[in-house]
Order: structure tokens, then sequence, then C-alpha cells
């Protein structure tokens, strides 16, 4: 059952959402919520979904202070209240 | 469709601010070295020049890497000073001071990435680059160097 939580954006992304540092969205599970967000501000979706609509690999999402990968990624289930945290990695190099 | 809000101006460096980015970069040759730009977002001046460990251990002569939490919780005790997160810089060790597809692949947007071509040492080139909306490219811009010192922030 889809339940209020929050998801706090990077200052990279938060352009794309109006400049908000935090979207509410209704969702039960994160993969769920990541898609309401998306649905809410689409200019968002080539930044945080690959073509393949897999999260990109620097785009990492944490509930609490677990990153998703290691719950159950996209199907980790929320409660209400729960704030999940977008924090992006960074990486690049000269090859 | 929303409208995004117009990017943030190129980021300005003062003289120090370049140098404390050149020593880093030399220091660190012949790995890549990593770090935060932060400072005003709305004017693009950068007031620190923030360095990081690269974690990418396995091949640090062509690659670099922090993960999400370490980033992020730099990012934070800098916003914590007041300051706001402007990009990121990075060397290239005996390359050019062009981003490369894999510097594309990764790059955030509104986010302003300095490169630092470092030659035998020495840095011998800096160029400033920003992701494009589709992502399909990063476009050079401007690297404006300020007098040194900048004054206090209001």
């Amino acid at each position: 059952m889809p339940c209020p939580v929050s998801i706090a954006l990077p200052t990279a992304l938060r352009s794309f959402a109006g400049g908000a540092s935090s979207v509410s969205v209704d969702a039960d599970t994160a993969g769920a919520a990541i898609d309401a967000l998306l649905d809410q501000h689409p200019g968002l979706k080539k930044h945080l979904r690959a073509e393949d609509g897999k999260l990109r690999t620097f785009i990492n999402v944490y509930l609490g202070e677990d990153d998703i990968r290691h719950l159950q990624r996209e199907q980790t289930p929320l409660k209400a209240g729960d704030q999940l945290l977008i924090v992006p990695s960074i990486a690049g190099g000269r090859a | 469709m929303e409208l995004k809000p117009p990017a943030p101006p190129p980021v300005r460096l003062t003289a120090a601010g370049q140098k404390r980015l050149h020593d880093h970069a030399q220091a660190g040759y012949p790995a890549e070295v990593v770090g935060v730009l932060a400072g005003d977002r709305a004017s693009g001046d950068v007031r620190r020049v923030h360095p990081l460990r690269n974690e990418r251990s396995d091949r640090p002569d062509d690659r670099y890497e922090v993960s999400g939490m370490t980033l992020y919780r730099a990012e934070q005790q800098l916003i914590a000073e007041g300051m706001d997160i402007l990009g990121y810089y990075h060397s290239h060790p005996d390359h050019p001071a062009d981003y490369s597809a894999f510097d594309r692949d990764h790059a955030l947007p509104d986010m302003s990435y300095i490169i630092v071509s470092v030659r035998q040492g020495a840095a011998v080139d800096t160029k400033s680059w920003r992701l494009t909306e589709d992502r399909g490219a990063m476009t050079p811009e401007p690297l404006i160097l300020l007098p040194d010192p900048l004054p206090d922030p209001e």
C-alpha cells in the first residue's frame, strides 16, 4: 500500500525538481518512490536511470544508513515517513 | 513540462585556489587526484578547493572515484560552513585536460568539472567542462580567474 515518503536530492539534481531539496511521494518500495519522483519531474530521468531503465551506476539510493543495493534494491519496502537519500558518487578518468 | 531554471554561472577561481588545485594534482602525480569545488553558486566564486581521496587503488593512473557516502559527508560539511557545491576537479596525468567518454558518462548535471593536465609532474593546462542537457557531451566553459584574495562572504 503506497504511503507518504520523501526523497532528498543532491545539489546537482535540484534544478530538475524546481529547486527542491526534497520531494514527497507516495510509494511502497524504493523503486516505486523513484518512479513517482520521475513522474513528477521527468527531466530527472536521464540522469537517474540509464537507457536500460536501471539506476545509473553512480546514483546511490540510501534508506537511512543503508544503500538499497545492500537491502532489496528497488524492491526495498518503505513505510510511512521514510526518507530516501539520493547520493551520487563521482567517477571519471582520462581513459 | 516543467521549465528548468538556467544553469549556474561558470566557476571563478582565485589564483590561490588554482594553485591549491595544481598543487594537489602535482602532488598526486602520476595518479589522478580528485576534489570538490565549493563556494557561491550565484556568482560561481570558488571559496574552497577541497581534496578528496581517489578510491580507485586498482588503477589510479587513469581513473578516479569517490563513493557516495564519502562524498555526501564531505559536501554536507562544506554546506554546513555556508557554501554551495559548484563542481568537482580531477587530474589527467600525461594526458590533455579534455574530458573522456568515461568522464562524460559519469558526470552530474549543473556541475563544473575542472580537469588539470599534468605532464611529467607539472600542471600544464586547466579546463572546465559542463555536461550538456542530453548527457551527450561536455561543453567547455570559461575558467575565470579572480583577484586574490576574495572578500569575505556577507
